[in-house]
């Protein structure tokens, strides 16, 4: 059996977990390509006009995989813990496919959602099992084998590594750390994000973010905001930039949205008006289908050559 | 005294101000959106933010420079937006120099104490139970005949001899709700209400019948949708929105202070095609949408901010709702760019098309039975 999990959205938060879960299940996994202009082409013509770019690429994921595979796995996304849900579109991401792709009859749906009692995710886990007739034990081996997998990969972040971009490493003597926030799916997509991090690399920079800062050090400044944001991702973008205003540990804010995205104009806001008021150089940066590389480096470029003059000018003054 | 003020949203200032004025509490009435509050929401607002957004913000900007203290306004719990707005406006207009205290109103079924201690900041006369029930009653009348009167005229519209007699009759009942005092005057003005719109000449037809979904803001409020009901009623066409005041604050108010979810049958309708909720009123829209079929609507018109997600994921549904149930699909989207003229031209488009349909079931109708009469 044939299972194919499309290259978007949540694929890039936890893929290590769905991906060992259904290969040590004895299934067989296919990833679909990496994004191409062809998959976006896809993807735009299926969805409608007003979502998002993310959006548009999972339905081009999915035009990709479907007729290669046995079932396309599409996780309905609710929540996974107690305070917060995902984006409305994750929420109906399964029936905006259903009726916007054209005969796409072998939807995998699952839905996640773990905060009403403890253990969920291993009971969800188990009745996905039990649907390709998989016993008990090959399951609960896949489910620790899957978690082992996940916090592995979550380690690496820590480390200093971007393991969905393949940096294991980065050189942490450089003079200019960036953070760079914004959700996982627009981040490390290569295609969609043009490359943003490796260029910023390139220039010499350190990035930091929000997955490689610890959750200790997140939870530290959820009681900021006056109420907690609904959604989890757009929680952990926030935290992440109070926990950058608060401990310095960076030389500006770098804020990667996707034109249209719902809850980053409330993100956004919030991080720009809290950067003027702690003095950080703060940028944002929308990208859509059509965004051009040049008009993205030369803002990089102007960014982060302003901030090499503001350290020298700073170490001049020390002097 | 503290100087209340709210957002504006269609003829729901005429009973809040009444509340608040009851409260012990002095108004300051919220002037409806016109091209000055649009602008001021969108100089301060975010570029994505959603229209509602953008009215609510120059609306307050308009009434803290009235002097107004406190803003009063709903929150909500997510996860659409709109449970976050009162959260970013304050940051914005805080720092742009304005002292006022925002009240943020949650809904009762989780945060039932939060609730109460706003409430409590917003009474300030001392009042006896016997008064509370005796403003609840009011309150709560009043509201009804607001959108009575609504009703009314989206019914009586289409089907008038001389145009815009009902809009008249329409401006006149609200200006009697606003101004009665007590409950008895209400009771007469109800009566009133029905003598008003009977003498209203009436030609007789069937006329196309448009249901109307969307985000609650551009639904209510005329001037966030263009008055899309007087155009449409001026075309000749029967429009009917899918919410209204009073069963909105019976859904979100009263049935989740119970804990139980307003709006079931209207959920239920949409779940074969909407599994989840999604916030706002993207579960409704498309319930109401399979409910509009059911009962021989002609087309569906849903109304939606731009950048709106709940509606987003409604609009990639809906038109297979309404290609299976055989109704006529528009989608418009507003934002403060929207023109007038170019809604009306699409709507009249939209209209033809629709009569051109029931025209054409109509002779393939009478064609059928001619074969049979022929056999």
């Amino acid at each position: 059996m044939r299972i194919g999990i499309p290259r978007a959205l949540a694929y890039y938060a936890y893929y290590p977990f769905i991906k060992t879960f259904f290969e040590k299940l004895g299934l067989e996994v296919v990833v679909s390509d990496e994004t191409t202009k062809e998959i976006m082409d896809k993807g735009v013509e299926d969805a409608i006009t007003d979502a998002c770019v993310p959006v548009k690429l999972f339905h081009g994921h999915v035009r990709n995989l479907k007729d290669r595979v046995d079932y396309v796995f599409v996780p309905r996304l609710v929540s996974i813990n107690a305070e917060a849900t995902f984006c409305p579109k994750f929420l109906g991401l399964p029936d905006m496919l259903s009726c916007s792709v054209k005969d796409f009859k072998n939807m995998l749906e699952v839905r996640v959602d773990l905060r009403k009692k403890r253990m969920r995710l291993f009971w969800l886990c188990m009745s996905l099992s039990r649907r390709f007739k998989k016993g008990f034990f090959t399951a609960y081996n896949a489910y620790i084998k899957a978690i082992f997998s996940f916090k592995n990969y979550a380690h690496q972040f820590l480390q200093g590594g971007i393991p969905p971009l393949g940096i294991v490493a980065q050189r942490k003597n450089l003079p200019i750390r960036l953070g760079v926030v914004g959700y996982p799916y627009m981040l490390y997509d290569s295609y969609l994000s043009l490359d943003l991090i490796k260029k910023l690399i390139n220039m010499g920079v350190y990035v930091v973010t929000p997955e490689m800062v610890p959750e200790k050090d997140k939870m530290k400044q959820a009681k900021k905001l006056k109420k907690n944001l609904f959604w989890t991702f757009s929680n952990s973008v926030v935290r992440t930039a109070y926990h950058f205003f608060e401990n310095r540990c960076v030389d500006g804010i770098i804020h990667i949205t996707a034109f249209g995205c719902g809850p980053d104009f409330i993100v956004d806001k919030v991080m720009e008006l809290e950067a003027r008021e702690k003095n950080m150089p703060y940028l944002t940066i929308t990208l859509d289908e059509q965004t051009g590389q040049e008009g993205l480096n030369t803002r990089l470029e102007a960014f982060v050559d302003m901030l090499k003059i503001k350290r020298a000018k700073k170490e001049a003054a020390l002097a | 005294m503290r100087k209340v003020s709210f957002p504006y949203m269609g003829t729901s200032y005429i009973p809040i101000a009444k509340l608040m004025k009851a409260f012990g509490n002095e108004v300051v009435l919220p002037p409806r959106p016109n091209s000055e509050t649009i602008s001021l929401g969108c100089k301060f607002a975010p570029e994505f933010a959603c229209y509602p957004f953008k009215i609510v913000l120059g609306t307050y900007v308009q009434v803290l420079e009235a002097g107004a203290d406190t803003l009063v306004s709903t929150g909500g719990v997510g996860p659409c937006r709109a449970g976050l707005y009162t959260t970013l406006q304050e940051k914005i207009l805080k720092n742009l120099g304005y002292k006022f205290e925002m009240i943020t109103l949650e809904p009762p079924g989780r945060h039932f104490s939060d609730l109460m201690a706003s409430i409590k900041k917003l009474i300030n006369a001392r009042l006896s139970f016997r008064d509370y029930i005796n403003i609840g009653r009011f309150i709560w009348k009043e509201l009804t005949l607001l959108d009575r009167a609504e009703r009314l005229s989206h019914k009586t519209r289409p089907l008038e001899a001389k145009k815009g007699e009902t809009t008249r009759v329409y401006k006149k009942c609200v200006d009697l709700v606003a101004k009665a005092e007590s409950i008895k005057e209400l009771a007469e003005i109800e009566r009133e209400m029905e003598l008003l719109y009977g003498g209203i000449e009436k030609k007789d037809f069937d006329p196309v019948k448009i249901g109307i979904v969307g985000e609650i803001y551009v639904l209510m409020e005329p001037s966030a949708n263009l008055e899309i009901e007087e155009t449409l009623g001026e075309l000749g066409v029967y429009a009917e929105r899918s919410m209204f005041l009073s069963g909105y604050t019976v859904s979100n108010a009263v049935m989740d202070l119970f804990h139980m979810a307003g709006e079931r049958d209207v959920k239920k309708l949409a779940s074969p095609y909407f599994k989840e909720m999604c916030g706002g009123h993207g579960r409704e829209s498309v319930g109401n949408a399979v409910h509009f079929a059911r009962r021989g609507f002609d087309g569906l018109i849903q109304l939606s901010p731009f950048t709106c997600i709940p509606e987003i994921v409604a609009k990639s549904i809906l038109p297979r709702v309404c290609e299976e149930s055989g109704m006529g699909f528009l989608s418009l989207t507003l934002d403060e760019q929207t023109g007038k003229e170019g809604v009306r031209t699409r709507l009249e488009a939209f209209v033809d098309l629709l009569f051109a349909k029931r025209k054409k079931m109509r002779l393939s109708s009478a064609k059928s039975q001619l074969a049979k009469e022929m056999s």
